[in-house]
């Protein structure tokens, strides 16, 4: 008979970290988030900037899910699950955002139509 | 007997189910629970950005002071009270029972703070003109995205920190344990996740320069 790999009595996230790890993610967010409120003041294009912002933001939340929230200290097939499941409902909103123009400009997908603000 | 299937001592082979990928049903449910909220809260940033780019007269009214300087201090608190949330359960899982009640109830302080806060900020906005309709630097659609945004997530934080309060009582009380403060935990840290979105695209990509 194959053995699960489970133990129903042993949680894989412990919580038993240091608090001086904690205290460094901790630092970390903020450093980030400061980040972004420095790029918030930089003369960049609307695009770069939120290109900039969107990546540390995604920095900012990897960290808080995989320390904070101890994803990292689940079992790979959990971690995959939240973050296949997540990661595809957010990536196939994605075709409504791309079309989003030819509903509010009458043109199909991303091309602009001439004179509008992008 | 499947591989999802295992028996207990004292239990007959094939009755019990172990719980997928050993978490328990009620961290599961939270995640599950989290991965439909973030799919929520994607879908109002993404309406945001369709309806930003799709303005003419999108308005960039937040100045350093008094919105700028609100919103920084509201993120110090809401990551900080996901680190004391953090040594709550922390506290917790080691069996320190009055250090974990404190931890949770210096958290449900944090969010209330965070609450007030954006409830001035709010009364701000409202006093200078701007509503879920109106306002005066553009488009109507700001406020609305604005305040429908921002309440969904004020939503979330106060219904956080009713849960700290009522779960944080009753783990005192014995009622609750360790792992039911773990649980909690994950949505205040969602809730923290979330701001971290919230606050570069409806903040800081619509301050005036």
């Amino acid at each position: 008979m194959d053995m699960p790999d489970v133990q129903p009595h042993e949680p894989a996230a412990r919580y038993a970290d240091s608090i001086t790890k904690y205290i460094v993610i901790y630092v970390c967010i903020l450093v980030l988030a400061g980040v972004q409120f420095a790029i918030a003041y930089t003369h960049l294009s609307g695009t770069a900037m939120f290109a900039r912002m969107l990546f540390v933001a995604l920095a900012e939340a990897g960290l808080a899910l995989m320390f904070f929230m101890h994803l990292w200290g689940e079992k790979r097939g959990f971690v995959l699950f939240v973050l296949i499941i997540t990661g595809f409902v957010i990536m196939a909103m994605q075709y409504g955002w791309t079309d989003s123009y030819r509903m509010e400009l009458g043109v199909p997908y991303s091309q602009s139509k001439p004179g509008a603000v992008q | 007997m499947s591989q999802a299937e295992m028996s207990l001592p004292g239990h007959p082979a094939g009755t019990l189910t172990a719980p997928a990928f050993s978490v328990p049903a009620k961290k599961m449910a939270m995640w599950l629970f989290i991965i439909a909220d973030a799919a929520t809260f994607a879908a109002v940033l993404v309406a945001y950005g369709f309806l930003r780019n799709g303005s003419p007269n999108w308005p960039t009214p937040f100045r350093f002071s008094p919105t700028v300087l609100n919103a920084m201090l509201m993120t110090f608190i809401l990551v900080t009270s996901s680190l004391t949330m953090l040594l709550g359960v922390r506290a917790g899982k080691a069996g320190e029972k009055p250090a974990a009640f404190h931890w949770t109830m210096i958290t449900a302080i944090g969010g209330l703070i965070f609450a007030v806060l954006h409830l001035r900020e709010w009364l701000g906005m409202i006093h200078q003109g701007a509503t879920l309709f109106h306002n005066p630097w553009g488009t109507g659609l700001f406020g609305a995205s604005f305040f429908s945004i921002t309440g969904l997530h004020l939503l979330h934080v106060t219904a956080g920190v009713i849960a700290l309060v009522a779960v944080g009582v009753r783990y005192k009380g014995g009622r609750y344990g360790a792992d039911d403060l773990e649980v909690l935990g994950l949505y205040w840290h969602f809730v923290d996740l979330v701001w971290m979105f919230v606050v570069p695209f409806v903040y800081l990509l619509n301050v005036a320069h």
